[in-house]
């Protein structure tokens, strides 16, 4: 199994990283549009757009403020990768 | 005719510039040779974060979406607005397991989905079914960019068949002779048409219609009026199932598509493809928009186009298109929609291309293929598969590419379990995988068989059946004997049943200690990176897969 050779230390500390708790953060735009009995009504409207429509969109910002905070936290500081 | 002249000379002066565009790109980070599949197919392997996002945002979201996902709205409502929180569940997918396809495949130079099943279970019978599955999935997608062509040429009065022959003729010169690099290339100015006219359409069109309230209005009366106990501008007590399921199903689905995995793969390091998972989200926000294109169309009094007595509920957006702008903006807009159907259909073509060569070709044919060999193969297959999407649409009915890619949403989804589980475990049994597969197929197609499309003539009273199978994707759980109205979407039920049997399968096949494959893979190679030696570590042995970016 093993004759490969083993792996560096820099790819063993991106493994702790890449299972930072902060990989959590990324269920929250998943858990905001899975439920529709959450956001399916009319008011409040916001320009005249039902809840339902404006809700949905509210949550692409909020998911690109996850992944961002993700992306950040899994990845080395300084490194461009 | 003559009313649609402007539009029509920018549409070909646009086209004709695209399709320049798609011949030079061979050149564009030109490799020493592209008689390789991590050339042709893959674009070396080497796409930043830009070229990436243009990329797979221009892969994703489809001609056909513009068309299709406003023509659902302006036909049923709020139900067409799944492909919103669709788009939104996909990213965190792929942000989490998409990611180690990509390490584990550049330790071990895998070009296709299937390529990883054959390794992570040792199971060259599964990764054949995976390849099936992903080449007959993927064939339908490319028909319907065709019809998003259609819709727009119908509109500017544009009729027969030459036209949509001439351009995929075009469409499949270079990507034989560029490979990726041309939808890629396209992408950019896709992606920027695309979004002009629907930044100028959300911000036009409802101040020409009175804002958006008056819309919205607009729409619920339509609904309100409307005989059918499904649709509104809101989801029915019936439909939430169906929407939640729908939208899931379709994400998993969407990063199972082997075009979507080519997008991924093509990426330079796992940064570029973390960076766009936070960036690939403004395309949603712009399909969130385009879907209300929709509503203004009913606002706007849009009467679909009829052929052969069916309204082409396609042409709606195209239509509003050229009722609203002037004709100069119209004839950009059309183009941008027919140029979305051009970058899909190349990588899609691509993407079914190198499943047949590597996983039947190299596999079944002719294992001893060299490199060079291989880009060859995958380049013919690349113009058959487009051929036979330009026939399906031309010979046979349209409604027949649109069944199929109902379908194919279906059994692409039933890859999940070897290739989306398979990320994150080993611990399926191949023999269970390939349980589960066959199960899921059957289920698969089962619901999509016993699911018919109606029309509501009158309210209150039954509706009439005008299709008996494949009516849909919302499989109604009163066939299974449940007391309940809900539908929830036929791949959903397939999936949960695939998955149990794989993990029943499994345990029986342990249990009875049947032979396992072999893992090729180890636990430290899904989370490799480019600065990882392994990751250049690619086994053709030829010289020309040296860092090809650095030339």
């Amino acid at each position: 199994m093993a004759e490969r050779p083993a792996a560096d230390t820099a790819a063993s500390g991106r493994t702790s990283r890449d299972r930072s708790p902060a990989n959590w953060l990324l269920l929250v735009p998943i858990l905001l549009v899975i439920w529709p009995p959450l956001f399916n009504k009319i008011s409040p409207t916001l320009f005249g757009i039902p809840f339902f429509y404006w809700y949905q969109l509210a949550v692409i910002p909020i998911g690109v403020i996850c992944t961002t905070i993700v992306y950040r936290a899994t990845t080395r500081r300084g490194g461009r990768s | 005719m003559s009313a649609h002249t402007v539009e029509i000379v920018i549409f070909v002066v646009l086209f004709v510039f695209v399709s320049g565009l798609g011949f030079v790109a061979a050149r564009w980070r030109r490799a020493e040779s592209m008689e390789h599949l991590d050339e042709w197919g893959l674009g070396g392997r080497n796409f930043g974060s830009w070229v990436t996002w243009f990329l797979v945002g221009g892969d994703l979201y489809t001609a056909y979406t513009f068309v299709a996902v406003p023509a659902l709205m302006f036909g049923a409502g709020a139900a067409g607005y799944f492909a919103l929180p669709y788009t939104i569940i996909v990213y965190p997918i792929v942000f989490l397991v998409l990611i180690r396809l990509w390490s584990v495949s550049h330790v071990h130079g895998y070009v296709t989905p299937a390529d990883f099943v054959r390794g992570r279970f040792g199971s060259s019978t599964m990764a054949l079914l995976v390849a099936i599955t992903g080449i007959v999935a993927t064939m339908p997608y490319i028909a319907l960019q065709l019809i998003g062509i259609e819709a727009v040429l119908k509109t500017m009065g544009v009729t027969g068949n030459w036209p949509i022959i001439i351009a995929f003729v075009v469409l499949a010169a270079y990507t034989y002779n560029s490979g990726l690099r041309a939808p890629a290339l396209i992408a950019f100015v896709k992606d920027a048409l695309i979004y002009l006219v629907i930044i100028v359409a959300v911000l036009y069109i409802p101040a020409k219609l009175g804002g958006w309230s008056s819309i919205f209005s607009a729409a619920d009366a339509k609904f309100t009026k409307s005989p059918n106990p499904g649709d509104g501008i809101l989801l029915g007590p019936n439909g939430q199932l169906q929407y939640a399921t729908l939208a899931l199903g379709s994400a998993l689905a969407l990063f199972l598509y082997p075009h979507s995995v080519t997008g991924v793969l093509a990426a330079r390091d796992r940064g570029t493809i973390k960076r766009n998972m936070a960036g690939l989200p403004a395309y949603s926000f712009l399909l969130g928009l385009l879907a209300l294109l929709g509503y203004m169309a009913i606002r706007a009094g849009v009467k679909p186009i009829t052929t052969g007595g069916k309204p082409d509920g396609n042409t709606i957006v195209p239509l509003l298109f050229d009722q609203m702008f002037p004709s100069w903006f119209a004839g950009i807009a059309f183009a941008a929609i027919a140029i979305g159907a051009l970058v899909p259909a190349a990588i899609m073509s691509i993407a079914a291309a190198n499943l047949w060569t590597r996983n039947v070709y190299k596999e079944y044919i002719k294992p001893d293929a060299t490199p060079a060999q291989e880009a060859q193969m995958s380049k013919l297959a690349s113009l058959v598969v487009k051929l036979g999407a330009l026939l399906a649409i031309l010979v046979i009915d349209p409604q027949f590419s649109i069944d199929l890619q109902l379908i194919g949403g279906v059994i692409i989804l039933q890859t999940l379990p070897s290739v989306g589980l398979g990320l994150l475990s080993s611990w399926f049994h191949r023999g269970g995988l390939i349980a589960g597969w066959i199960a899921g197929m059957i289920v698969g197609f089962w619901t999509l068989w016993v699911t018919p499309a109606v029309t509501y003539t009158a309210a209150g009273k039954p509706p009439t059946v005008t299709k008996d199978h494949f009516g849909g994707s919302g499989f109604a759980l009163s066939k299974l004997g449940l007391d309940t109205k809900m539908t929830i979407y036929a791949g959903f039920v397939a999936i949960v049943v695939n998955v149990l049997v794989a993990i029943v399968a499994t345990l029986i096949l342990r249990a009875a200690h049947v032979e396992d494959g072999v893992d090729e893979t180890r636990v430290d190679e899904y989370v490799a990176d480019r600065d990882d030696a392994r990751v250049h570590d690619l086994p053709s042995g030829e010289g020309e897969v040296a860092p090809v970016g650095s030339t």
